[in-house]
């Protein structure tokens, strides 16, 4: 183990490249600058203006999209005389006739669970940052899932599926487009743009902040230098 | 421009400064701490295991993606008549009726991808046990386009769960999902899981093997920022 002294200053003031685990000092970035690793290039700071308040507008949106989308026609189809037509429901459920009732549950979760949890707990840790007030008990393990689910949060995905699949049936039937598809649409653009603004390294630094700002002078913790 | 000789310079990792990173939120702490200060994550400083456990999703995913082209991913009872559509199958009879781009789109995401991506990780895991010497950016970079890719095969499932639940025109036409949508979705979950698995920092270790250990006044840089400019407080 090294000592203390070994290193200059603070642990606080290190990041590690999560990706290569190349060490540097914490450079101040300004909004819009974006800090790259050095060897492996991955970004490692990339604060943007008024990221936070954009997080919290955006995830509630995608709140309002779903929840609206779920309860609202989704697709139609017409043909023969015949029509049929179908929710979100209906397509995630589509599994549990054919006797694969868990992947049911799965297709649920990644178009439309996993989303909704998502945007939650954004903003749930979010929120309170906004008013400069203290983080919420359970913020820290709020913000973590939320980057953990990220890769299995599938809306857009779906979307892409439902274009391919209107494709596959053009010929043979007529298909209207109802709301929830169009709502679906727009969550692909606000679901993408959130993820670019999501600077996990100033969410991170804003909570320690925040945490600190509102703990009496007398109880801060001695950082741990190990 | 900087050389890439230059870039590959052994630099100082946290390992290397006795502290261990956490790959969730990047703040160091004191090598040997178990757990992560400021968001609780799980410290390792290189997860050894994460190759194992790498090689066993991907085993399991490849053992769910055989059956997957083998067996029909849509049933389609037209006039009381059953005809089941693999995977090549289907996209194969998009391509005859002209939707040519659709086809390509899933032939690359449930056929291209996925096999890309079992070789990709097949290849990163075997290049860092034995520590073969090929360029580790280009490696990362590979390692970063899997993950990125890799969630998008799902696709072909989403189109099975739309057909199904959309086409139900009583007896006349109705599709059903066949089981190979089952199969495939496993196969796709377990190598997102077997990717994830991998611990990327493994890569950049055949370059520090022979470093000199740093020492107590090395210079710590600032991450590059845009221009390649470097800001160091220290200077």
């Amino acid at each position: 183990m090294p000592q203390a002294n070994e290193l200059p200053g603070d642990l606080r003031d290190l990041i590690a490249c999560p990706s290569c685990d190349a060490l540097y000092r914490a450079a101040e970035t300004a909004h819009g600058e974006r800090a790259v690793c050095a060897r492996c290039h991955h970004v490692l700071i990339a604060p943007l203006e008024g990221a936070i308040l954009n997080i919290v507008a955006l995830s509630l949106t995608v709140l309002l999209l779903l929840v609206t989308a779920v309860f609202l026609p989704f697709l139609k189809i017409e043909a023969k005389g015949l029509s049929h037509t179908a929710s979100i429901f209906d397509a995630a459920l589509a599994f549990a006739d054919a006797k694969m009732v868990a992947l049911s549950m799965a297709v649920l979760a990644l178009i439309v669970f996993i989303p909704v949890l998502r945007a939650s707990l954004l903003i749930f840790t979010l929120l309170p940052l906004l008013s400069h007030g203290r983080p919420l008990p359970g913020a820290r393990l709020a913000f973590r899932w939320t980057e953990d689910l990220r890769p299995w949060s599938m809306a857009e995905i779906f979307v892409l599926g439902v274009g391919v699949a209107l494709v596959k049936i053009a010929d043979m039937a007529r298909v209207e487009l109802g709301t929830a598809f169009w709502l679906f649409a727009v969550l692909v653009v606000v679901t993408v743009w959130q993820d670019t603004i999501i600077c996990r390294w100033t969410i991170w630094e804003a909570l320690d902040r925040e945490e600190a700002a509102h703990k009496r002078p007398s109880s801060v913790p001695e950082p741990d230098h190990g | 421009m900087v050389e890439p000789r230059d870039v590959f310079e052994p630099v100082l990792t946290a390992r290397k400064a006795g502290l261990v990173a956490c790959t969730h939120c990047a703040r160091v702490w004191p090598l040997g701490q178990r757990r992560c200060g400021r968001c609780g994550g799980r410290l390792i400083s290189r997860d050894r295991r994460s190759l194992s456990r790498v090689w066993a999703w991907w085993t399991v995913g490849l053992i769910c993606y055989i059956p997957a082209n083998l067996f029909p991913m849509l049933e389609t009872t037209f006039l009381g008549k059953t005809s089941g559509d693999t995977i090549v199958s289907g996209a194969v009879l998009l391509a005859m009726h002209g939707a040519v781009p659709v086809a390509l789109v899933i032939l690359l995401a449930s056929v291209c991808v996925p096999v890309a991506k079992f070789i990709a990780v097949a290849y990163l895991a075997a290049s860092v046990q034995r520590g073969l010497p090929a360029d580790p950016l280009r490696r990362t970079q590979l390692y970063e386009l899997v993950e990125f890719i890799g969630r998008w095969s799902m696709i072909d499932v989403f189109v099975v769960a739309v057909l199904s639940a959309l086409v139900q025109l009583s007896i006349v036409v109705s599709i059903h999902p066949g089981p190979a949508a089952l199969t495939f979705a496993l196969a796709v979950f377990f190598t997102m899981i077997s990717a994830r698995s991998f611990d990327s920092r493994l890569i950049w270790d055949s370059l520090e093997a022979d470093a000199p250990r740093a020492s107590g006044t090395k210079k710590i840089p600032a991450p590059a920022a845009p221009g390649g400019v470097l800001k160091d407080p220290q200077t």
